[in-house]
């Protein structure tokens, strides 16, 4: 009945075919609009580190006070002072400090010339906090952090770039006239957003290019090429040295702690630590701490762009326009066919045969409709470039699970639109149809 | 026209005009809302930047080698002498960051040394005394820098100078009465004051995010070179030879020098490149907003048209019992379009409320302005023509039913 029904939907498309070339079009604009503001919105809103975004926590502690801080909140990442002492103290299973850095690499050859490669500063602990895959080494080892060696690790990319994408292990690399050993080659890795620097509004940087311990990076005075906030109070005096240990914030800290428990025991220990700041006179105010998780600091820093909501909730307004257009259209299409209902009840269909027939009959309009879309949909991601930075333009795009979701709301939302125009169908009158015929 | 049957007849089909009207309620909603984005960003895309932009380019070099404070000093008045003697260049001055670049250094701008809050927030601009002549912004008031002014800045040692020229819109902030100029004002974090000794005409800040909206003409310009990793290069070429003069920069930089890095993307930008990079988004905005309202707006003229066909075809019979008895077609006419107009009228007062909801909902979000209502009068109106004009055609089919059809019994 089934095949019977949908072949007759098919037919039905052919009968009126400008009420249902208007129907097919209304639900495709409208799921292609949807979904292609849904496909930025996924990608810009996603879980970056799925599994374990509960147990990432980035530490902020207010060396302002609350004459200065930004509405009572801590700045957004810690001091040089403040971020070494916490990590050195150890207190959660894993720590890792972090500052953007962006150095001159020179590649070997004479007719080579300099690029810009940009990376991150770090520990060793960042590559297994944020499971960073790799393809040739590994990370370096805490013995490395602490004696401040000259070793690094490569994307993917700059080996491919560098190495012809050899097992560059063991071989070196220029930076910033200083040479630093390979230790490790990640694989291709680029969470969206990039939750652990989101203080230097990298969210949606290019992908990452080399890793370098954090000490051996200060030691040879490689600046930050991300964000330093000085905040408004503090006169820190001149030089580097000064500007190094003084109240200027540009390195975000992160822990992993594996449950409440354990995260509270931290807070805890953070408190304690700002108190003790406190004590000795460098703070002059109550400990004021903050332990985000991955999706708090993603939410606190509003990393969605207003472009991506509003544009979404523009498109489902512009789908739920569809669907009442549709409804009508429905209505006009299936009332005009209340003689064959008559007809077809009075040689004793019942109401429900009536359902599947109309039912069946709007999802084949659904499903036409779907299709539109997924062609409008395809055209569309040409058009996010327009509307997005290229850095998050380039995330959409039309993969499996939007072409199924694309036909699946198409389909769902005819058949959900299509519930009262049938149940007026049904409704008719047989016995007031063949009278008035 | 009498109203009241229409009314009556109208009841006979409730789902049908429920369905219409709910239709005109969100497509005005939508439609207002639209609009009003469009013209928000349209608008912010319209702001002058205070800057002479035709002839004007910018060129980021990067110094590979790293090399000590001092010789990116001389490397960088090297640099701009070699840039000034091109011929294909009018003028040229370094700088750090410039109007619509996004990013750069913003400071805390104070009127007392030992105030709390800041009075305002302000860009700061490193450059020398080419500057204004670069950039092609004027003085309204003072006197540019001298070269002997000009001094360095290295980007971790306390921030000083004792002169500053300063932008209208910082000038009006800190000294509304219009009395800035020789004013002391400090603009970094430290004691010392600073002189102002000129002051621009509208400059925009390099911050073009919304946070930044108070502060977007508030602008600092400071007569140093700032000592970076990389620095900006704003060059003007003579009128005409913009092309020849982004040619024969870089080449005379890498003749300069070769220890540096110039993007081979986006390492040398036109003004206008610069421009359409920071409005990007906006004008992208106002596009998707202008699809979606064209079409929105076809989708429910085709919708109204698609229902009244229908109704005319199920009234056939009516019309021709109405017809013969004496109706003229005008008549008929008349009776579509008041009924659609009554419709429109209900869909709008839905509408104008919703449009309104929409927006405080919008408000409360994104920190959007309010929905003025010449936007809501305007699309009320707009609405009600397009209900008119998609009614026409099916009312026009229905005036023409003949009286015979009365008779017929089918």
């Amino acid at each position: 009945m089934f095949a019977y029904y949908f072949q007759l939907g098919l037919r039905s498309l052919r009968r009126n075919p400008a009420l249902t070339a208007l129907m097919v079009m209304a639900i495709g604009f409208g799921v292609a609009a949807s979904m292609i503001t849904w496909s930025v919105f996924r990608a810009v809103s996603g879980d970056p580190i799925p599994g374990k975004s509960g147990q990432l926590y980035t530490v902020l502690i207010d060396n302002r006070g609350p004459q200065y801080n930004d509405k009572g909140e801590p700045p957004e990442a810690l001091t040089y002072t403040d971020a070494t002492a916490l990590v050195a103290a150890r207190k959660a299973a894993h720590q890792t400090l972090l500052f953007e850095v962006a150095p001159s690499v020179l590649p070997e050859g004479n007719q080579s010339l300099p690029f810009i490669a940009h990376g991150y500063a770090t520990n060793t602990d960042f590559f297994g906090m944020f499971e960073v895959p790799f393809e040739f080494g590994g990370a370096w080892r805490a013995s490395d952090d602490e004696g401040r060696a000259a070793v690094a690790v490569i994307s993917h990319a700059l080996n491919q770039q560098l190495f012809n994408g050899a097992d560059s292990v063991g071989r070196e690399i220029t930076m910033d006239r200083h040479t630093y050993r390979i230790v490790g080659v990640t694989a291709h890795w680029d969470p969206k957003p990039r939750f652990y620097d989101l203080f230097s509004g990298n969210a949606f940087g290019d992908p990452v290019q080399v890793y370098l311990p954090f000490a051996r990076a200060v030691d040879v005075e490689m600046d930050t090429a991300g964000r330093n906030n000085c905040g408004s109070n503090v006169d820190f005096g001149s030089g580097r040295d000064a500007w190094l240990h003084g109240e200027c914030v540009w390195v975000p800290m992160w822990v992993e702690l594996a449950d409440q428990p354990a995260a509270n025991a931290y807070r805890d220990f953070l408190t304690h630590y700002a108190a003790e700041q406190q004590r000795a006179g460098r703070f002059h105010w109550a400990p004021n701490v903050r332990l985000r998780d991955v999706n708090n600091w993603l939410d606190y820093k509003q990393v969605v762009p207003p472009e991506s909501r509003i544009s979404l909730m523009v498109a489902l307004g512009f789908f739920v326009i569809c669907l009442v257009n549709t409804i009508g259209l429905l209505l006009a299409k299936f009332m005009r066919r209340a003689a064959e209902i008559g007809v077809r009840r009075a040689l004793g269909a019942p109401r429900g045969e009536i359902y599947r027939q109309f039912l069946i009959e709007a999802a084949t309009v659904g499903l036409a409709g779907g299709v539109l879309g997924l062609l409008l949909t395809a055209l569309g991601m040409f058009g996010v470039g327009l509307l997005f930075e290229p850095q998050i333009a380039r995330l959409a795009h039309l993969d499996a699970s939007l072409v199924a979701m694309t036909l699946l709301v198409a389909v769902v939302a005819t058949v959900l639109a299509a519930f009262y125009p049938t149940w007026r169908a049904a409704k008719v009158q047989p016995a007031w149809q063949l009278k008035s015929n | 026209m009498h109203i009241k049957p229409i009314l009556a007849a109208m009841r006979h089909h409730k789902a049908g005009t429920v369905l219409i009207a709910l239709q005109i309620a969100l497509t005005l909603a939508i439609v207002c809302n639209a609009l009003f984005i469009i013209q928000q960003r349209i608008e912010r895309m319209a702001r002058p930047s205070g800057l002479d932009e035709t002839n004007l380019f910018v060129i980021r070099s990067d110094w590979a080698d790293k090399s000590d404070p001092q010789r990116i000093d001389a490397q960088m008045r090297a640099d701009l002498i070699a840039l000034r003697q091109l011929g294909s260049v009018q003028d040229a001055a370094p700088i750090n960051s410039f109007p619509l670049l996004g990013s750069g250094w913003d400071n805390f701008i104070k009127l007392q040394p030992d105030q709390v809050k800041m009075t305002t927030d302000s860009a700061i601009f490193f450059s020398d005394e080419h500057a204004l002549a670069a950039l092609g912004t004027r003085l309204i008031a003072g006197r540019n820098f001298t070269a002997s002014e000009v001094g360095a800045q290295q980007p971790r040692d306390a921030m000083h100078s004792a002169q500053v020229i300063i932008s209208k819109d910082l000038a009006h902030r800190l000294y509304p009465d219009g009395s800035a100029l020789g004013k002391t004002i400090y603009v970094s974090m430290g004691r010392r004051p600073s002189t102002v000794i000129g002051i621009t005409d509208t400059l925009q800040a390099h911050m073009t995010g919304s946070w930044a909206g108070p502060y977007a003409y508030n602008a600092v310009l400071v007569p140093a070179q700032l000592l970076n990793d990389y620095t900006y290069y704003l060059v003007r070429a003579r009128p005409g030879q913009l092309d020849a003069a982004m040619r024969d920069a870089p080449k005379a930089l890498f003749a300069q020098s070769r220890m540096r890095i110039i993007d081979h993307k986006d390492g040398v930008m036109t003004f206008a490149q610069v421009r359409q990079r920071a409005y990007g988004p906006d004008r992208g905005m106002a596009i998707l907003m202008g699809i979606i309202s064209v079409v929105l707006l076809a989708i429910t003229a085709a919708g109204i048209v698609g229902l009244t066909s229908f109704w005319v075809g199920q009234r056939r019979k009516q019309i021709g019992v109405r017809r013969a008895l004496g109706a003229t077609r005008g008549d008929i006419l008349s009776y579509f379009l008041t009924e659609n107009l009554l419709i429109g009228i209900g869909g709008v007062l839905a509408g104008v409320v919703l449009a309104f909801g929409i927006n405080l909902w919008m408000v409360s979000q994104f920190e959007t302005a309010r929905l003025s209502l010449a936007y809501v009068a305007s699309g009320v109106v707009l609405l009600l023509l397009l209900g008119q004009g998609a009614v026409l055609a099916p009312a026009v089919r229905a005036s023409h039913v003949p009286p015979v059809e009365a008779t017929r019994s089918v």
